[in-house]
Order: C-alpha cells, then sequence, then structure tokens
C-alpha cells in the first residue's frame, strides 16, 4: 500500500516541502530510503522501526520503501522520523489518514517511541504557513515556539503512541486547546547606562553611533569600561518590532539556542565571541550551512573585544556582510543565505602593553604602538565610522555619586533621530546615514559657508584622507539629527572630527 | 698638504675597520705618527708590540688589499658633500681636541659648531612624556634664539624636540649620530635630518654608510658632550642612555643641568636624581644662559602664555590644561561645558596651535 505525508526540511534560513512518500510492497524484506539523503536521515530506518515497535506495533516482514520528494535536494537534519514512522503506519494500513490531508509533520524519534524536539521550528513552522497548511504536529517541547508564528494551529505530541490516539478521533484534534497564550514576556534589561559612573565621551560617542548605525570602535586600557559600555547598546536601540523578533529568533532557532520555553526573543542580541573564533565560525558554514556568530548578532551588536588578536582572515571575512548587510554561503548544493544586519562595536588596547598613553606605565615605542594599531586591516577601519579613546575611571566617579542618565531616555533620543533618518531616506532604499554614499552626502550634508572654510582647513592640517570626509560628514548628519537641526552646524562638525577614526588621528605630530 | 691628503686616506682606511676604536688608533698614532707607516706594518708586529687585539689584527691584516676600494669610497664621499675633518686639521673641534678617548676624525655634513660661540646639548629619553617634548623644544628654541648652538643626537623624543625647537627658530643646530652621516636614522625625522644638514651639521665619527648599531650609541654620546660646553638632561629614567652622556660630560668638565619633573613620575627620575647629586636645576632658560653670561633683556616666563586673543569660553577650556595631558573627560568635569561644546572648543584652540592633542582624546597645552 502506498501512503503520503507532508514534512518541511530546513535548508540555510528557509524550510522547503517536503513530501514523505512510503509504499510496502512485496519483495524481499527490508526497508530502503531515497532521496538524497544525508547520514542522519538514513539512520532513520532504524531508528523510526524500532520506535514502532517500542510503540507496540508488530509487522509482518514486507519490502518498505521511502523517498522523501523533491529527491533532487539534498537532506538533512533529523525532523524526518516523525513523517516516516507515521507515513509507515499509514502504508501497512493501521491508521486513518484522512486527518493528515492539510497537515505537516516534523520531529525526532526516540527508541522508545518519544517525540524529541528539533531545530528551526520557527523557519519550518512559517513555511508550513505560507504553504497554506492547517496544522503542524510536532515535538512537545518545541510546541510554545511553534506557536509564535501564529495563524496554524500547532499540535504537540510527545509520543507515536498520542499520535496514534489523536488520529484515532480526530475530533479531539480540532477541540485541542490553541497554545497561544499571550504572556508576552517583557523585553526589559537586566543592564543600564545608569549604572554606568563617567565616560561621557564613550556614552556620547555609542550614542551617536547607534543613532545613525555607525560602526564604532572604542580604544582604551583593560578595566575602563568597554566591554560594559558596549553589552548595553541594545537597550538603546529602538525596541524590536514583531517582524524583527521572528527574524532574530529564526537564527537562534536554527542554531537551537532559544531558550527551554520557546517564547521569541524580544531583547536585541549582544553577541561577544571570543578572539580565538574561526572564521567559519563567524560567517557560518557546514555541509548544511548553519548561521555563525554575524547572523547571531543580527538585529543587535557584534563586538570584538581585543580586535587586533582576531583572525585576520575572519575578520577579513566581515567586509562584505557589513556591505550588504547579509552573509551568502556558496555551496554545491546552492546559495545559502543568513541576515548580517548587526552594528559592529570593537574594543582594542591603544598599545601591547596596554596603557598607551600614559608614559609612566607604558615602555612601548612609537613604532611598537604603530605596528599594533597597524594589525587592523585597513579595509575594515574603512567601515567604521566612530572611533574613541576610553580612559581610566577616577576614584570618584567609581564611587557612583552622581546619578547618571538612564537608557530610556537615551533611546528616546535615539529613536527621534532614526525617525528624522527614516523621513529623509524614504523610498530612497537606505535607512540609516551610515549608508549614505557620496551623492547622498552631497545632498543631506551640507555645511555653511564659514564651516565650509573651517572644514577644508581642518582637512588641510591634520592631514585627512578622502574616505575620512566623508565618514566625518555622515557622522555629523547623526549628531544634527541628534540635535533636532535640519542643518549641520559648527558644533555638530567639531564633534564629528573628533571621533574620527584611527588612522587619521593616532600620531599625528 | 698631499701628506695630509695621504694621511687622510690612510686614516680613512683604518677607521673603516669595525673593531678599531679611537682609543687604539690614538695609541697606534702616538707611537708611530703616521697612518701611511701603520699601514705598511704587519699586523704581528702591531700584535707583539700590544697594540692591536687577536680580532683586530687578523681584520687588519685581512682588509689590507681594501685600500684601493677605501680610497674611492673616500673620493664619493667627498663629492657627496661629506667632509672628513681629522684631529690633524685646523678645522677639528678645539672643545674635542684635549680630551681623552676623542675621534682622531669626524664626518660631518654641513659644519661644525662654531668655535667661538656657546653650545649646549640638549638630550633625553626616546619616549618622552608631552612635557618633556615641550620643554625640550622651547629651552632649545630660547637658547638659540639667544644666539647658543644646540647639539643633540637627532634621536626620536626629547632630542629630536631639541633640534626641532632650535631649528623653529630660525637657528644653526648640530646632530651627532651614530651611524654613518648619510644614514638618516630613525627615518620619520627625515625632513629635521635634511634641515639640520643645511642650516648646521650632521656628524659621526663612523664612516659614511655604516647601519646604526646598538653599541655606536653610547660612543656618540661622548661627541655630543664634547661637542658642547654644557649638558641638559630634559627627562630620563633612572636607567637611561642619557645618563651615559652625563658621565661623558662630566669627565670632559661639562655642566650638567637637568629639568626637574614630578617625584612621581619615572620618566624625570633621572633628572631629578641628577639634581639631587649637585646638576644645575634648569626653570628657565636664563639659568643655562647665566653660564655664558648671556644676559636676556626680556625675562621669559614658562609659566604662562597670556590668555590674550581667545573667547570667554575658551579661556575656560584653556585654563584647564597644563602641560600633563588631559583626557576629554576631565575637562568636561572641570569646565562644567557640555561634551559637543568641550569638543568643538579644543578643536578650535588645537587649530589656532595652542594646544595638542598628545593622543587621540588627551589634550596638553602648547608652550
Amino acid at each position: 500500500m502506498f501512503c503520503k505525508v507532508n514534512s518541511i526540511g530546513l535548508r540555510g534560513m528557509d524550510g522547503y516541502s517536503v513530501s514523505v512518500e512510503v509504499d510496502i510492497g512485496e519483495g524481499l524484506p527490508g526497508m530502503t530510503m531515497v532521496g538524497a539523503l544525508s547520514s542522519e536521515v538514513r539512520e532513520a530506518q532504524d531508528r523510526v522501526r524500532t520506535a514502532l515497535k517500542n510503540s507496540g506495533y508488530h509487522f509482518r516482514p514486507q519490502k518498505v520503501t521511502v523517498n522523501l520528494s523533491p529527491a533532487d535536494i539534498r537532506k538533512g537534519g533529523t525532523g524526518f522520523d516523525f513523517p516516516i514512522a507515521v507515513g509507515m503506519l499509514g502504508a501497512y494500513g493501521a491508521l486513518d489518514m484522512t486527518a493528515l490531508g492539510d497537515a505537516v509533520l516534523f520531529g525526532e524519534l526516540g527508541l522508545s517511541g518519544e517525540l524529541k524536539p528539533i531545530r528551526g521550528i520557527l523557519s519550518l513552522v512559517s513555511k508550513a504557513r505560507e504553504e497554506g497548511r492547517r496544522r503542524c504536529f510536532l515535538p512537545k517541547d518545541n510546541a510554545a515556539e511553534g506557536s509564535a508564528i501564529g495563524g496554524i494551529q500547532i499540535i504537540g505530541v510527545e509520543s507515536l503512541r498520542q499520535m496514534t490516539e489523536f488520529l484515532q478521533d480526530p475530533d479531539r484534534i480540532l477541540e485541542s486547546e490553541d497554545e497561544t497564550e499571550e504572556d508576552r514576556e517583557q523585553e526589559g534589561y537586566s543592564v543600564d547606562y545608569a549604572q554606568v559612573q563617567g565616560q561621557f565621551l564613550m556614552k556620547r560617542a555609542t550614542e551617536v553611533a547607534v543613532a545613525g548605525y555607525h560602526n564604532l570602535l572604542y580604544i582604551g586600557p583593560a578595566g575602563t569600561g568597554k566591554t560594559m559600555i558596549a553589552e548595553r547598546i541594545p537597550t538603546i536601540m529602538p525596541s524590536c518590532t514583531p517582524g524583527e523578533c521572528l527574524e532574530i529568533s529564526k537564527v537562534y532557532s536554527i542554531c537551537g539556542l532559544l531558550p527551554k520555553q520557546g517564547k521569541l526573543l524580544r531583547r536585541r542580541p549582544f553577541r561577544s565571541p571570543h578572539h580565538s573564533i574561526t572564521g567559519t565560525a563567524l560567517t557560518g558554514g557546514g555541509r548544511n550551512p548553519i548561521p555563525g556568530e554575524m547572523s547571531l548578532a543580527s538585529g543587535g551588536v557584534l563586538f570584538l573585544d581585543e580586535f587586533p588578536e582576531f583572525s585576520k582572515q575572519g575578520i577579513e571575512m566581515m567586509r562584505q556582510p557589513l556591505e550588504s548587510r547579509k552573509v551568502v554561503l556558496s555551496r554545491v548544493s546552492g546559495r545559502y543565505e543568513f541576515p548580517a544586519d548587526f552594528m559592529l562595536v570593537a574594543a582594542m588596547n591603544p598599545c601591547r602593553c596596554g596603557y598607551y598613553p600614559d608614559r609612566s606605565r607604558c615602555h612601548c615605542t612609537q613604532q611598537q604602538v604603530q605596528s599594533y594599531l597597524g594589525k587592523i586591516s585597513k579595509p575594515i577601519l574603512d567601515r567604521i565610522d566612530i572611533c574613541v579613546e576610553a580612559a581610566p575611571i577616577s576614584f570618584d566617579e567609581l564611587k557612583g555619586m552622581v546619578p547618571q542618565e538612564s537608557s530610556a531616555r537615551i533611546r528616546e533620543r535615539v529613536e527621534r533621530a532614526r525617525g528624522v533618518q527614516r523621513e529623509r531616506f524614504l523610498g530612497s532604499g537606505l535607512t540609516f546615514n551610515s549608508e549614505m554614499k557620496g551623492d547622498e552626502i552631497q545632498r543631506y550634508c551640507g555645511l555653511e559657508k564659514e564651516d565650509q572654510q573651517f572644514f577644508r582647513e581642518v582637512y588641510r592640517n591634520m592631514n585627512l584622507s578622502a574616505r575620512a570626509y566623508g565618514r566625518i560628514l555622515k557622522v555629523a548628519r547623526t549628531i544634527a539629527d541628534l540635535d533636532g537641526k535640519e542643518q549641520i552646524s559648527h558644533q555638530h562638525l567639531c564633534e564629528a572630527i573628533s571621533y574620527r577614526s584611527l588612522e587619521e588621528k593616532y600620531w599625528n605630530n | 698638504m698631499e701628506q695630509l691628503t695621504r694621511e687622510k686616506e690612510y686614516l680613512f682606511w683604518l677607521s673603516g675597520l669595525p673593531s678599531m676604536g679611537a682609543v687604539a688608533m690614538r695609541r697606534l698614532w702616538d707611537r708611530y705618527h703616521s697612518f701611511e707607516k701603520i699601514y705598511n706594518i704587519e699586523g704581528k708586529e702591531l700584535a707583539g708590540l700590544g697594540l692591536l687585539g687577536d680580532r683586530a689584527r687578523e681584520e687588519f691584516d685581512r682588509n689590507k688589499n681594501s685600500l684601493e676600494k677605501s680610497r674611492e669610497e673616500y673620493e664619493k664621499m667627498k663629492e657627496k658633500g661629506i667632509e672628513f675633518v681629522t684631529f690633524l686639521e685646523e678645522g677639528y673641534p678645539g672643545r674635542l681636541q684635549p680630551l681623552h678617548g676623542s675621534p682622531l676624525g669626524l664626518f660631518v655634513k654641513g659644519r661644525l659648531p662654531d668655535e667661538h660661540r656657546p653650545a649646549v646639548a640638549i638630550v633625553g629619553a626616546r619616549d618622552c612624556s608631552h612635557y618633556g617634548r615641550e620643554m625640550a623644544e622651547y629651552l632649545s628654541g630660547a637658547l638659540a634664539q639667544a644666539g647658543v648652538q644646540v647639539v643633540s643626537g637627532m634621536a626620536l623624543g626629547i632630542d629630536g624636540a631639541g633640534h626641532r625647537g632650535a631649528l623653529k627658530a630660525g637657528e644653526d643646530t648640530y646632530a651627532v649620530l651614530g651611524c654613518g652621516v648619510d644614514i638618516c636614522y630613525p627615518r620619520s625625522h627625515f625632513s629635521m635630518y635634511l634641515e639640520i644638514s643645511e642650516r648646521g651639521g650632521v656628524i659621526s665619527e663612523q664612516n659614511p654608510g655604516k647601519a646604526p648599531a646598538a653599541r655606536n650609541f653610547p660612543m656618540r654620546n661622548r661627541i655630543i658632550s664634547g661637542l658642547s660646553d654644557v649638558v641638559v638632561v630634559v627627562e630620563a629614567r633612572e636607567k637611561s642612555g642619557s645618563l651615559i652622556t652625563v658621565d661623558c660630560g662630566l669627565e670632559q668638565g661639562r655642566e650638567i643641568f637637568a629639568v626637574p619633573g614630578r617625584v612621581m613620575d619615572p620618566l624625570s627620575q633621572g633628572c631629578n636624581q641628577l639634581i639631587r647629586q649637585g646638576a644645575g636645576i634648569v626653570t628657565s632658560p636664563e639659568d643655562i644662559l647665566e653660564v655664558f653670561r648671556i644676559h636676556m633683556e626680556k625675562k621669559l616666563i614658562l609659566d604662562e602664555k597670556i590668555e590674550n586673543g581667545l573667547a570667554k569660553n575658551e579661556k575656560m577650556v584653556y585654563s584647564c590644561l597644563d602641560l600633563q595631558p588631559k583626557f576629554i573627560d576631565r575637562v568636561v568635569e572641570e569646565s562644567g561645558l557640555s561634551l559637543g561644546e568641550c569638543l568643538t572648543l579644543l578643536l578650535e584652540l588645537e587649530l589656532k596651535g595652542r594646544i595638542i592633542q598628545t593622543a587621540s582624546h588627551y589634550y596638553a597645552k602648547k608652550l
């Protein structure tokens, strides 16, 4: 007999429909599985057979053929165990399959017949909904996560035995309560800028960077609060829209990093990989590619502490994603796209010993300092608009007597500046000041006459490069937006000049 | 005359030998009174008299057939405008003549310091602080304007600042190198090197083409102090190469001055120690000029550049700064202005040349 069950496979960020076809016929007893399967899918036959046996089904030995169609896409993952098992039950005629006509199934089986959670549920369920399916059977542990999508009935299944009960009494399925409870977890963060004493410069530069989505570099000795300030950046980014939450959560779902309760992530991610990370772990990869740190940070902050210590190869791999805001991996099996819409925040020591410019402790020569700074590749530096120094904090600041501005207030300003940018770039394909190119810079970053004269003088005196020119104007635009001004003023310009990047300001004398 | 040229050629050859030092050459001279003669003697014999060590002897013999090449080099050097001044000539610095271990010949690009004008050596640490750099530049500028010739080693840090001060004042200054005078070391001082050789002189006892080697640098220090009447140390750690210059200077009977620094500052420990041991203390250029009985008409005040020409809030920011670099956050705290205002004012002051960013976002006054 023949039976067909619908499932969804995962490929990169998206799901694709798979129909699981099972046929039972005459011939030598045995089980054959076809359809471009990777080894973990092929292993399914043993898991399925044993799980069926342990769920109380004993079948006549016959020739079983399983095909996962389309047969030309390579299939990975363990999610096909469940549909294969159900398909076999259907093919042996043990179950009434009518209730499965507009349903999809996925899940991993244990030998006892219980269903185990799988990764990438969000992408799979989204695809199911797109395909117009009405219900979705998946492992109980994944049910909460799946229900986040909405618009499709999610049925969490504990075991094969429970599944057969469901199918014998289809009405119960329809009755089964919808589990999309609306107890939306608040998006609060446990950290806040109110906890950071002093460091006006770093905080201000961070605010500017977030407002215009500029990439950022902190330079300073250890223990000056670079990490502390960086990890609070998500708290001043505008809160996630539901669409963004889903996009962010999808990546985590694919990597199996969503919290157990399976709610969508409502906070912006802050990823801080160690500097020993490989290039592949940054971009994502593997034979069936899964997202890397750049994608995990998408929508939030990718913080690279000890920037010069990262492998050159890894850093260079960020060049293209920083421009296109996505990672594209090309494999023989096709192209995979992952989001990489992150804000790059890097931190580094000013020299090898870390104390420069404190000459009483730092003995590095000019050459040593220069060669340390020179470790950072030029092309990446070109993509970092703002660069600020961190200095050791005084005792008075540490005592924390002064009340500091809270993240919520900073965020208000950031959101206002973002609003201005949205309006400005309406219909132009841009979203942020940092994305402006030559034309737009000319159009939106005009200076007043005296300021032009002043900027010319600075340009000459400080040996700025053409690239720096554009960067300074973009940052000045953001500062003016934060200030709610249409015209870039003298002060905006001066502030932007002092955030200019590393190569221009170190060792000018 | 003919005789002198020949002697100089042979001395050129001899001083081109790597293990031949000034003292050894002097001993040879004292015995034979002719470099030509020395060349013609077997190394074995010289060694027998205890005038050459084993390695020097071997080198001496091995290089005898390179005399022709050495002559060519000598000619080439003269074409390049480098002079070779030996102790046999009038032009040799009178300050060096009586010293033990003084070089037998000096290579000069430009000219040697004037015998009749006072000369001061300004030396100090390479990785100096902003305070040291400013002090060196200021002192040498003031001294140069008063007619004093500034001698130093063209190294990074204090040395360079010393030369720069004199050059900025439009006066002559003299650099003594530890490598050949046709080599600019460090490279980053190339424009300074050109200017010095034009306006004053670049001097070395090393043959042209000789690459910088660590062991030559302490040696050149004795020439720096030897060519000067006074040695001023601006910044030096407790164990510093500048203190070698001081030791040489003391042996040569030079006056030693040191610029005091803060007690806690490791970069000033060498200087403060010198002062404790009796070196003169420099609080203004006049302290040094007094040695030469030069009196300034207008008293120089190191302390404060008049804040004239600054707007009110510029003054507010300017007065927060001193010679110790200060981080922007401190300026914001002390001035009570907003960060944006401070950055604006500081940038303007920087463009006006009143202050300097020593490292990014660290600001200090300029003297």
